[in-house]
């Protein structure tokens, strides 16, 4: 039986109405809560150290497979080593948000390490969705580590997002993408008070016209700190496109360092970097639709981060 | 009806813009303000808007005092303005855009209304962003969108034809004519199309931050072509 804290952690993080629907895994305060495999997706617990082996067959098509993990209480440093082996021509969505909560003095932790085998020609969509939550002092963190490995004509949609609550973030995804495959990444992200957000990309774009696309928003408000690393190695003809937007509010600091390197004489490299407070013209407008300034600030933030 | 009342405005620089404005704006017609760049037509805009607040004078709509009210007040209480320059966002999508517009959530079909009556097609528009992927034209028919769905006793739009290509203020010229016709409040374009000017039913000519002219288009328009007929030969 699942604690409460466990279930408001979930519905936060995935699409949890009481249920899944899919092959799933519930990771709590470091145990398993729950667990389902399918037909065409296995979930295994590892046996020379925490986490899952997590394998979808070869042409598995339009299946969910959620891998949520909450820690509900301070003093908690949970660690957990998830590996996802996608078969040739599998088309997956994988949902693995994760919720930390404190009410006490004690920091509550998640370390996820994340490692994705794509195989040729499948296709993953991987949303990874990061709360914190509860009044306590200790500090709530989230230190995500996400490796994967584009074979030929793979594609590896991530989309990862931090909502909000979580004191300390290091975020680091590293990835080697092979001929015709395409990595996308949609990073969002939400600082306030004293947090502090690290986030940082390699890419190795290998293969003959492989590609990615990087596209982060962040908002720092309060006295936040993020920093913003990518760095896009074109090792072949490939084309590699780097985005950070942000805005910063209040004392918000946001560093954002773009790194591009281009191995062949055919690789395409871009990066793009904004940081700014929120336009007045943008409060403007919104205010003649009959907004308040500060409605209008929220909206502006909420439409940027969704 | 908006009247206002002895409006002067000088600029940060100390240029005196408006210069002692008076205008009475009726109901139930379609009056263009128009004049040399510089002439303070936007400034008189922004005035009505809440956008700038005047050294002195007073803003009166339907009788109330106005002047003393913010943008969010103004725009509560019945005024609507589309901006010379529309903005854009990144993150809102145009169907955001015009429900913050409306109030409230809309239906596709009303969506779909909406973006037709100004030539736009909702099914490619309304999950797009607002942002720099829209032309000129495109995020025109927009702002002009957010308006619509206001239904607010007094709009003003600002240099509707600014930054936009032919082909599509052709099309605007369309929307104009239909907005006139369904016209119960107050109506005022800032422009210096004669295009425009030929669809009003009374004529502004604001100058050195002054009303130079106002009446009926058939009093006030001709004067202003034969002036600006004049100019080459003068120059020649």
């Amino acid at each position: 039986m699942m604690s409460k804290i466990t279930e408001k952690l979930l519905s936060l993080v995935s699409d949890w109405q009481g249920g899944f629907s899919g092959a799933y895994n519930i990771r709590e305060d470091g145990m398993c809560a729950g667990r389902l495999s399918t037909e065409h997706i296995q979930i295994e617990s590892k046996t020379d150290k925490p986490g899952l082996d997590i394998i979808v067959l070869p042409g598995t098509k339009g299946e969910t497979v959620y891998i949520p993990a909450c820690v509900t209480h301070g003093n908690i440093d949970d660690l957990v080593y998830n590996d996802f082996y996608i078969g040739e021509g599998a088309d997956v969505t994988i949902i693995a948000g994760c919720g930390v909560h404190t009410e006490d003095e004690e920091d509550a932790r998640h370390n996820g390490i994340h490692r994705f085998f794509l195989e040729k020609n499948s296709h993953v969509k991987y949303i990874e969705k990061h709360v914190g939550t509860g009044n306590g002092t200790g500090l709530r963190k989230i230190d995500p580590v996400t490796e994967a490995t584009l074979a030929e004509g793979s594609t590896l949609e991530m989309d990862t997002s931090q909502i909000g609550g979580v004191d300390r973030t290091t975020r680091k995804t590293k990835a080697t993408v092979a001929a015709d495959a395409k990595l996308l990444i949609r990073e969002r992200l939400f600082t306030e008070g004293t947090q502090y957000a690290n986030t940082d990309f390699e890419v190795y774009l290998n293969g003959e016209n492989s590609g990615t696309t990087l596209t982060s928003r962040s908002v720092a408000k309060g006295d936040s700190v993020q920093e913003y690393h990518s760095k896009i190695i074109g090792n072949a003809s490939c084309t590699g496109h780097s985005e950070c937007d942000a805005i910063i509010d209040d004392n918000g600091v946001v560093k954002a360092v773009p790194e591009l390197i281009a191995n062949d004489g055919d690789a395409a490299l871009i990066h793009e970097a904004a940081i700014g407070k929120i336009a007045g013209e943008q409060i403007l407008k919104l205010r003649t639709l009959g907004l308040t300034e500060e409605e209008a600030e929220a909206k502006i933030v909420s439409g940027f981060l969704k | 009806m908006l009247t206002l009342e002895h409006l002067i405005w000088t600029a940060p620089g100390g240029q005196r813009i408006l210069d002692d404005v008076n205008l009475v704006i009726p109901d139930s017609k379609l009056v263009v303000i128009t004049g040399p760049n510089g002439g303070g037509k936007t400034t008189l805009a922004k005035m009505i808007s809440g956008l700038e607040k005047p050294d002195s004078g007073r803003i009166y709509l339907d009788g109330n005092d106005i002047t003393d009210l913010d943008i969010t007040e103004r725009a509560k209480l019945g005024i609507s303005y589309a901006f010379q320059q529309p903005v854009r966002f990144k993150g809102l999508t145009v169907r955001d855009l015009l429900e913050l517009a409306a109030k409230r959530t809309l239906s596709e079909e009303e969506l779909c209304d909406t973006l037709s009556k100004v030539g736009l097609c909702a099914q490619e528009y309304i999950n797009r962003e607002v942002n720099a992927s829209l032309s000129g034209g495109e995020i025109k028919r927009i702002e002009i969108a957010t308006v619509i769905l206001r239904h607010t006793k007094a709009t003003v739009f600002d240099e509707p034809e600014a930054g936009i290509d032919l082909w599509s203020f052709q099309n605007l010229i369309g929307v104009f004519q239909e907005i006139r016709q369904s016209l119960t409040g107050t109506l005022v374009i800032i422009s210096h199309q004669e295009r425009i000017l030929s669809i009003a039913d009374e004529i502004v000519v604001l100058a050195d931050g002054r009303v130079q002219a106002a009446g009926p288009r058939r009093e006030v328009l001709p004067g202003l072509l034969e002036e600006a007929e004049s100019c080459p030969k003068q120059k020649g």
